[in-house]
């Protein structure tokens, strides 16, 4: 499975791993909509850092697209609602 | 819906916009191609202008501990002739001066990591493009317009992917410089105004005080000399 984390580039990561990402990004959706702004640094802080720790860097060379994108890691809590919005950078 | 999903929207969203959509598949190729260079040029800017933005608030870091400095210096002066008052002045303001630069530290180190994340960005990105221009040549010599058409489609999304990363990326550290840009103009102004005292320029009304004391002490020191004088006679 290939992850990209925006602003850092992909990662090549064990399929296996996909439930334990989807448990951390619906407590994320959780922090958001509390407006829990600790508790949602902390769950993105955890995603990126488990991608980065069981992850492989993808080759600069390859030219493949991502099956799962994650935000970047100083992404704000604000940022997170935009996101959720479809509002500023994040209009989707 | 998670996070993750309404990322992959976003991007999906952006890539997209990114692709044009030509008649002759193999003209994608092209027009992705320039894109791409465009695109780094872009990343290119970005990393000048964050770079600057860092420089400004580096200097007016420079500035302000300069004064601060120099507020200690007269602090330590004022106490050596018993003005506690003057000290605690001079230690006030250096208390002001201290906490902007704490502020500008913040900052600085902000810029340094997003300038950090734009370089790599760009060397991610431009080892892409190379890979694109040569994958783009085969694909147009060797293939069919069938078979370039899946081919042409894969490299097109895997760059375009990257390409609306970098493209935020760079949106986002924009944003930050624009805010760290009316910051440092905002201290500015304050400087200007004189709400922080800019030490570093001419004589300070703590520097006048001192100045004076240190004259009335060599008066004092000189008449006790001379009444001793006197009085040995």
């Amino acid at each position: 499975m290939i992850i990209r984390i925006i602003g850092q580039g992909q990662y090549n990561v064990k399929s296996s791993l996909f439930d334990e990402l989807n448990k951390i990004d619906n407590k994320i959706v959780e922090h958001v909509q509390k407006g829990n702004e600790k508790g949602y640094k902390k769950s993105l802080a955890e995603l990126i850092g488990k991608i980065v720790k069981e992850g492989d860097v993808v080759d600069h060379k390859e030219i493949i697209e991502s099956d799962v994108i994650v935000p970047p890691s100083d992404m704000t809590l604000e940022e997170a609602r935009q996101v959720f919005k479809g509002t500023g950078i994040f209009e989707g | 819906m998670g996070l993750l999903n309404r990322m992959g929207t976003v991007i999906k969203a952006k890539m997209n916009k990114l692709i044009g959509r030509m008649e002759d598949p193999r003209e994608t190729l092209d027009y992705s191609y320039e894109k791409q260079l465009d695109l780094l040029q872009n990343v290119k800017r970005g990393v000048a202008e964050v770079a600057t933005s860092k420089k400004r608030l580096q200097l007016q870091r420079a500035k302000l501990l300069e004064s601060s400095e120099k507020l200690e210096a007269q602090a330590r002066e004022a106490v050596a002739v018993n003005r506690e008052d003057l000290a605690r002045l001079a230690l006030e303001r250096k208390q002001a001066l201290i906490s902007q630069i704490t502020g500008l530290d913040k900052e600085i180190a902000t810029l340094e990591a997003e300038q950090e994340k734009l370089v790599e960005a760009e060397k991610r990105l431009s080892t892409k493009i190379e890979v694109f221009r040569s994958k783009k040549e085969t694909i147009k010599a060797q293939y069919s317009a069938a078979e370039a058409q899946v081919k042409i489609s894969e490299s097109v999304s895997g760059i375009s992917e990257e390409m609306a990363d970098v493209g935020m990326s760079i949106e986002r550290a924009e944003s930050k410089t624009e805010e760290m840009k009316a910051r440092s103009a905002a201290l500015d102004e304050l400087l200007a105004e004189g709400t922080l005292v800019d030490f570093t320029a001419g004589e300070d009304d703590i520097e006048r005080e001192l100045a004076k004391i240190g004259k009335q002490g060599s008066i004092e020191t000189e008449l006790a000399k001379l009444k001793s004088e006197v009085g040995k006679k």
